[in-house]
């Protein structure tokens, strides 16, 4: 069996950092929201945001592919501007954004209910009006645990295989990410040294996130005034 | 001509279930809150700063209405110098960017860290400062606003013995040059008999007396 590890690798890579930076607006926004505000239906909202987290990815690929398949109104309208998102590589970024969007947006609303909202009313005090007093207190503040949030999401889309598999198959140069690739080999004997790269890049790449993470607490908490050094 | 009272306060404020009626009138420069841990000190701050928005009622300072029923100003537009009795100062800023955050004027500010001895500590994170430096940063980066109301709350309940009385002095000459209206907050004797004009003490939401009225 042909199979290109560092093609997994790449892909793996792009679609965690594509997860990351396209979960940030989303998980600021969703996660300010949860820590800040009171609404309406927030407990339903703190429960939607949840839902990925305990259900079975592989019933979300199916929930996916139902929304987004060729035979859904969706899919059909994305089609005619020629977007596939079922086998396509968009279909791998679409269930890792689904997986990992819990972590993320817990990640950040536990940064914004860490940030003492003081500080907002004290730069409104001096002027500042909400908006600006905003970025000039509480999302600095608050970045670190964001951006844990992000590796968490990073992390989480690296080891996503359920959601995936549905959604877009395992397509070789296109949709076939390290999880996959791994599953396609326990099938094919012979391909050790293939496994041996694959797992690990696997390593390698969840060790370092394990470390930056660690870091990104840790500024988090130096940030925050919570400890010397 | 007589101008008015400078303080002119008639309002609500719910918090919870509770509600606090703070009744102040006085054409004091330098006013004194006295009051018991929980009488309400804090949230009379508050409503000042216009951070209460269950507010209701009148709060007037030098004729200017920063509530009056449903209108409001907000806080973003009232200027003025907040000095919270623990700090905020914000962490991820140094000193000088702390003091800087509502600073007007150039000289000012440098004679505000000439004033309270900042000098040696612009570059410093508020985490390396002890408890009286911290305090100290608070009270000039209130001051550096040349606010229009001024709001200390313990300025200087962290400052040494020998040192404090000196520093209370000094800026409430510095306060005095700027006529700027002033609420202290303080269980200190000493600084509210030799700092205010008035003091009014709070009871359970209430103001309920006065000494030293002019």
């Amino acid at each position: 069996m042909h199979l290109d590890p560092w093609s997994a690798i790449r892909i793996s890579a792009l679609v965690g950092i594509l997860t990351s930076v396209i979960g940030f607006p989303i998980a600021v926004s969703v996660g300010w929201l949860l820590a800040r505000k009171q609404f309406v239906g927030k407990s339903l909202v703190g429960a939607l945001v949840l839902a990925p987290l305990v259900m079975p990815p592989i019933v979300l690929g199916l929930g996916l592919l139902r929304v987004f398949g060729h035979r859904s109104w969706l899919g059909e309208a994305l089609a005619t501007v020629g977007i596939s998102i079922p086998f396509g590589f968009e279909g791998v970024v679409l269930a890792s954004l689904l997986v990992g969007m819990p972590l993320y947006v817990l990640a950040s609303r536990d940064a914004f209910v860490a940030t003492d909202l003081r500080y907002e009313e004290l730069a409104r005090t001096f002027g500042q009006r909400p908006w600006k007093a905003f970025w000039s207190t509480s999302f600095p503040l608050a970045v670190p645990g964001i951006a844990c949030g992000a590796l968490l999401a990073f992390a989480r889309a690296l080891g996503e295989f359920g959601a995936t598999a549905v959604i877009a198959g395992n397509i070789e140069g296109k949709t076939r990410t390290i999880s996959l690739a791994v599953y396609s080999l326990l099938d094919s004997p012979g391909n050790s040294e293939t496994m041996y790269v694959l797992v690990g890049a696997s390593l390698g790449i969840g060790l370092t996130t394990i470390v930056a993470y660690e870091m990104l607490a840790h500024w988090q908490r130096r940030r925050l005034g919570l400890h010397h050094g | 001509m007589d101008k008015g009272p400078r303080f002119d306060i008639d309002a609500t404020v719910t918090i919870a279930a509770t509600t606090l009626e703070f009744v102040l009138r006085s054409a004091a420069d330098f006013l004194c809150v006295t009051g018991a841990s929980g009488s309400g000190k804090s949230t009379f701050l508050r409503l000042l700063c216009g951070h209460e928005l269950n507010a209701n009622g009148r709060v007037s300072v030098d004729g200017r209405a920063f509530l009056d029923g449903s209108a409001r100003i907000p806080s973003w537009e009232r200027a003025i110098g907040w000095c919270p009795q623990d700090y905020v100062l914000l962490p991820h800023k140094t000193v000088e960017e702390n003091l800087r955050l509502g600073a007007r004027e150039e000289a000012c500010t440098s004679e505000l860290i000439e004033l309270l001895a900042l000098r040696q500590l612009l570059k410093r994170a508020p985490r390396n400062l002890s408890g009286g430096e911290k305090q100290r940063v608070a009270l000039g980066r209130a001051l550096a606003s040349k606010p229009s109301l001024l709001l200390l709350d313990e300025p200087f309940s962290a400052q040494d013995r020998p040192r404090r009385s000196e520093l209370a002095r000094d800026v409430a000459q510095w306060i005095r040059t700027y006529a700027i209206p002033t609420v202290l907050v303080t269980h200190d004797d000493d600084d509210r008999q030799s700092l205010a004009d008035e003091t009014w003490h709070l009871a359970h939401g209430r103001f309920d007396q006065t000494e030293g009225a002019q």
